[in-house]
């Protein structure tokens, strides 16, 4: 499968998820431009971290009218696999693409430490490769963080097995439901604060993001498989 | 040219820490008197046209870009018709 990573105007961890792929787990992985309108020839697509434009007005708010995005919303409409951290993740809800919004952390600071995350649900296309329950240790690094949507959503995202990390140790951020990721209601869009890509080598300190980019490339190849 | 000014606030429901830690900081000035402080955010925008069109773009602005209706909500003051 071919991966894309798109590189907005002040994203700065698109060179981290590359490397991710593409050293750690030898994918097929190329770099789009904002400016570009098509994601043809790509099976996923991958939104990073960082601050794209400059976080004005809301984080996300503005990538939302970027020209690739006509092409991510169509994308997910056609269930293939879009993923999005951190500034990825307030992109996705501020394009729709997920439900709810990311505001300000509760402590009003930026907070840039590892913290413990429970894998709700290793049922999705991101984390088969998990043990359902199971505790990992992933790095956050953000402002804004703290996951509101009303309860009725809420209620829904649990009903429907939807959050699929969250805080397992303290509420870093002030998130509802210690929400630290989610997907759509089809599953093939995930978004989330913590940052795997950061977390894939033993050599860095940790590897435990590694096996959602394995679980995305398995899932990726079985579907493949199947359409053959 | 009419020029409005369009104020974002989160809806009563959404915690605002910002609000809760200025409170916190007036009253450790002594002016227990203050129960509660909201910040939001304004925007100045001046707009072409008659008013009922004004308000209409005003409207949609807002809703298409200047709100995230998952937290916040707005309202808009005319400030002056030119």
């Amino acid at each position: 499968m071919k991966i894309a990573v798109v590189v907005f105007p002040g994203s700065n961890c698109d060179i981290d998820l590359y490397e991710a792929l593409h050293t750690v787990c030898h994918a097929d992985v190329a770099y789009v431009s904002h400016t570009q309108k098509s994601l043809a020839g790509f099976d996923a697509v991958m939104l990073p971290g960082g601050f794209s434009y400059g976080d004005y007005l809301r984080s996300g708010a503005i990538a939302r009218f970027s020209n690739i995005m006509p092409a991510i919303i169509e994308f997910a409409q056609a269930g293939k696999f879009v993923f999005g951290t951190c500034n990825g993740f307030q992109i996705l809800t501020e394009a729709g693409l997920l439900p709810g919004a990311l505001k300000r952390n509760n402590g009003l600071k930026f907070i840039c430490k590892t913290v413990e995350l429970e894998v709700s649900n290793n049922q999705t296309a991101f984390t088969t490769q998990y043990q359902a329950g199971e505790h990992i240790s992933l790095p956050i690094a953000h402002a804004d963080g703290s996951y509101y949507a009303d309860k009725a959503t809420l209620e829904k995202l649990e009903r429907n097995g939807q959050v699929v990390f969250r805080y397992a140790g303290e509420n870093p951020n002030g998130s509802l439901n210690n929400i630290a990721g989610i997907t759509n209601e089809q599953g093939n869009v995930l978004g989330m604060m913590p940052h795997p890509e950061r977390a894939v080598e033993a050599l860095l300190g940790n590897e435990d993001g590694l096996r959602l980019f394995k679980s995305i490339l398995e899932n990726g190849k079985i579907k493949e498989e199947a359409a053959l | 040219m009419t020029n409005v000014r369009i104020f974002v606030t989160y809806k009563e429901s959404v915690f605002d820490p910002q609000g809760e830690t200025i409170t916190e900081a007036i009253h450790s000035l002594g002016y227990h008197e203050v129960k509660q402080v909201h910040v939001g955010k304004f925007f100045d925008v001046e707009v072409e046209g008659n008013i009922e069109k004004v308000k209409e773009t005003v409207a949609q602005i807002s809703e298409q870009l200047l709100v995230n209706f998952n937290l916040e909500t707005y309202r808009y003051e005319i400030m002056e018709e030119a």
